[in-house]
């Protein structure tokens, strides 16, 4: 473990410090203006609101479930607006800030915790795939899209890059590891994005592998790097820096954007069970959104009057989840049937229509039902 | 006008003929470039259609299905090789949380035009893993079609149906009938074939149904031709899911009598739920009990067994004659 942290230190990119002071980096240049970095506070801080107002409505019962983004906002808004309309995202199941940056609206995330749909919006539309809850397969639904992108000849300075998004426990995943060869050999433009939380649930990353995980991009023969995943700015840097060089013909690079699950896994778990609590507070004095506050205060680039702005703007998109979220209409029986083939099978649409008499039988029946 | 073709070569000329109707498709899998597959169904393309059209993949099977699903969203239509039967598994998290759900996930925004061409089913003297029968994995999971050919017409027509299917289709290939031959059609019409979705009546008759699909149904037609007692019509089932039941239903209305041979397990294989429903369907009209002719609920055993692991051709007229014994 402190192999591990002494290579953290030296390696990690970060661009902005816990306390809000800019740093050099050689390969980094930072460019951006102040009105970019006041943008990316913007996001960071509406994020986390769409993410606590979600645990709350999981809490009283609106919600099914809920996996909390709590920590990871800088990771996923800082590679999230690092990519172009026409590049394509493939998520896991808590890249929230992502779909922020995709334009998801939080409403579409939630009718899928809230059970009322598996997903369901366009991928293509918007480039972000469904969120997918299986570990690690979307790294190869990005590669073989990649082998696609290379195929329509949308390769170069303005072609297309594919993101793949996934945690520390998917890289112990077979189709992960897949994903990272198959792209290696097929010089696929394809950036593999690794939110590494340091808790895969309850596994900590010395559970997954001995190695850390960007090391193991140099055995795939592309090159790794690591990131402080709480700096919006790095994050930012690493990824544009990436994709550019995909969608250039360069092939692949694993991202390893070293951060923290501030929250449970899911709104089930409990972490208590298996993780000290000072733990949590030494993560918090590293937060990703009071790092770009302190700086944007410091260096004079926001006055207090944009903060409550987006305070308050983070009120009114609350208060529009709330309710967006009770308005989500619940799916009709009978779309059970709906959407399991594109063309029409005798099968299903056999027992669509019994299900369907089935349910007309109780038409006309009293509240006391049966018979 | 016909071309005498094995089956293994009508699937290889339909795969060319899907290769040149839409430049969308592509073959994807281990050896199938230049080798042209251990069984030479994708022999000459790589040569004709170049090495982005026909991929030698990486050996990983999940990484092939995987990365087909993701090809299938960038638009094109990749046909998937998995090289035997038992090597599929390593695919089957792709297979069945992947590629099945994508269009239910997406609410009907994801087609996946993907086709899994499967070598399958036993008799070639192989050694473990080579002589599987899974389709019933296959047709128990929503979202896939399955289907498999018996004759080369069929290999011919069906492998390009499949592939300009928008929903992914597991494609089961009889490999130790690869090398039976027939004349087939290959200027007719591709609107004229007869639907993959169909079954089909491949030997009239009027005393009981014998239903086989894939390898058995030569053994099936083979038995028909060796019970001078009994009229048997032989159907094809061709697709195992969806399963054309009227076709089923209307043989059995006429024959009052049933039996189902596959190469697959006895036990939740195909044959149980096909008994099922035709009982249900045809209740009245039925004779006898609908029998079922399977192999055993064991592992696959090591090939000198096999013959006694298989149905046979004694076997399948053992289980007509169970069917006369009510």
């Amino acid at each position: 473990m402190s192999d591990t942290t002494a290579h953290e230190k030296q390696e990690l990119v970060q661009l902005l410090t816990p306390e809000g002071e800019l740093t050099e980096h050689p390969d980094y240049p930072l460019d951006i203006s102040a009105e970019e970095i006041r943008a990316l506070y913007r996001d960071l801080v509406l994020v986390r609101r769409v993410d606590s107002e979600a645990v709350s409505l999981q809490r009283q019962g609106e919600l099914g479930l809920w996996a909390s983004l709590l920590g990871q906002e800088a990771a996923q808004i800082g590679s999230g607006r690092a990519l172009r309309e026409d590049d394509m995202a493939f998520p896991s199941y808590r890249e929230h800030g992502v779909a922020w940056c995709r334009g998801i609206e939080p409403k579409e995330l939630l009718g899928m915790f809230r059970g009322v749909t598996n997903g369901g919006w366009d991928p293509h539309d918007r480039g972000f795939h469904l969120y997918t809850i299986v570990i690690g397969s979307q790294a190869l639904h990005a590669t073989g899209y990649a082998m696609g992108v290379q195929r329509d000849g949308a390769v170069g300075e303005d072609g297309t890059a594919v993101i793949s998004y996934f945690g520390d426990g998917a890289t112990s995943q077979g189709d992960t590891n897949e994903a990272f060869n198959f792209a290696s050999v097929n010089n696929a433009p394809v950036v593999f994005f690794c939110q590494n939380n340091q808790w895969a649930i309850s596994e900590p990353p010395e559970r997954q592998a001995r190695v850390p995980i960007y090391r193991r991009a140099a055995g795939f023969g592309f090159p790794g790097l690591l990131v402080d995943g709480n700096d919006v700015l790095a994050c930012l840097a690493v990824t544009r820096a990436a994709l550019d060089n995909a969608r250039e013909g360069n092939g692949p690079t694993l991202i390893e954007a070293f951060t923290y699950r501030m929250g449970a896994h899911t709104t089930n778990d409990d972490p208590t069970r298996y993780r000290a609590s000072g733990e949590l507070d030494e993560w918090k004095a590293k937060d990703p959104i009071l790092r770009v506050r302190r700086y944007l205060e410091q260096s004079g680039l926001a006055d207090e009057e944009f903060f409550a702005s987006v305070d308050a703007e983070a009120d009114k998109l609350g208060e529009q989840v709330r309710t967006e979220c009770r308005a989500l209409p619940d799916p009709e029986p009978l779309d059970i049937f709906h959407e399991v083939y594109a063309e029409p099978n005798v099968q299903i649409d056999h027992q669509r229509s019994e299900f369907a008499e089935y349910l007309a039988s109780f038409e006309g029946v009293g509240a006391e039902g049966g018979r | 006008m016909g071309t005498n073709l094995t089956i293994g070569k009508a699937i290889n000329a339909g795969l060319r003929a899907a290769m040149e109707h839409d430049p969308k498709t592509l073959i994807m899998g281990e050896d199938v470039g230049r080798l042209g597959g251990v069984f030479r169904v994708t022999d000459g393309l790589y040569k004709d259609f170049g090495a982005d059209r026909v991929i030698d993949t990486p050996l990983a099977e999940s990484g092939i299905v995987g990365t087909a699903i993701g090809m299938a969203m960038r638009g094109y239509r990749p046909v998937v090789e998995i090289q035997f039967d038992g090597f599929f598994f390593p695919a089957t998290n792709q297979t069945f949380t992947q590629l099945a759900k994508m269009r239910r996930r997406s609410a009907g925004k994801l087609s996946m035009p993907v086709v899994m061409r499967i070598p399958y089913g036993g008799g070639i003297g192989a050694v473990e893993h080579h002589s599987e029968s899974p389709e019933a994995y296959f047709t128990h999971t929503a979202g896939l079609r399955v289907v498999t050919v018996a004759n080369p017409e069929d290999a011919y027509w069906m492998i390009q149906q499949a592939v300009r299917s928008d929903d992914p289709v597991i494609f089961l290939e009889p490999k130790r009938r690869y090398y039976e031959k027939a004349e087939v059609d290959t200027g007719a019409s591709f609107a004229e074939a007869v639907p993959m979705g169909a079954a089909r009546v491949a030997r009239p008759g009027t005393d009981v149904t014998l239903l086989a699909y894939g390898p058995m149904v030569k053994t099936a037609l083979q038995a028909a031709e060796a019970d001078t007692d009994r009229s048997i019509e032989v159907i094809d089932l061709r697709s195992l899911s969806p399963v054309d039941y009227p076709t089923l239903f209307a043989s059995v209305r006429k024959t009052g009598r049933m039996v189902v041979a596959h190469e697959a397990p006895l036990s939740g294989g195909p044959g149980g739920e096909i008994a099922a429903r035709v009982t249900e369907e045809c209740f009245y009209h039925l004779e006898s009990p609908v029998i079922r002719v399977a192999a055993f609920d064991t592992p696959y055993p090591q090939s000198r067994l096999e013959e006694h692991y298989l149905p046979d051709l004694d076997r399948v007229l053992d289980g007509v004659d169970r069917a006369f014994a009510y």
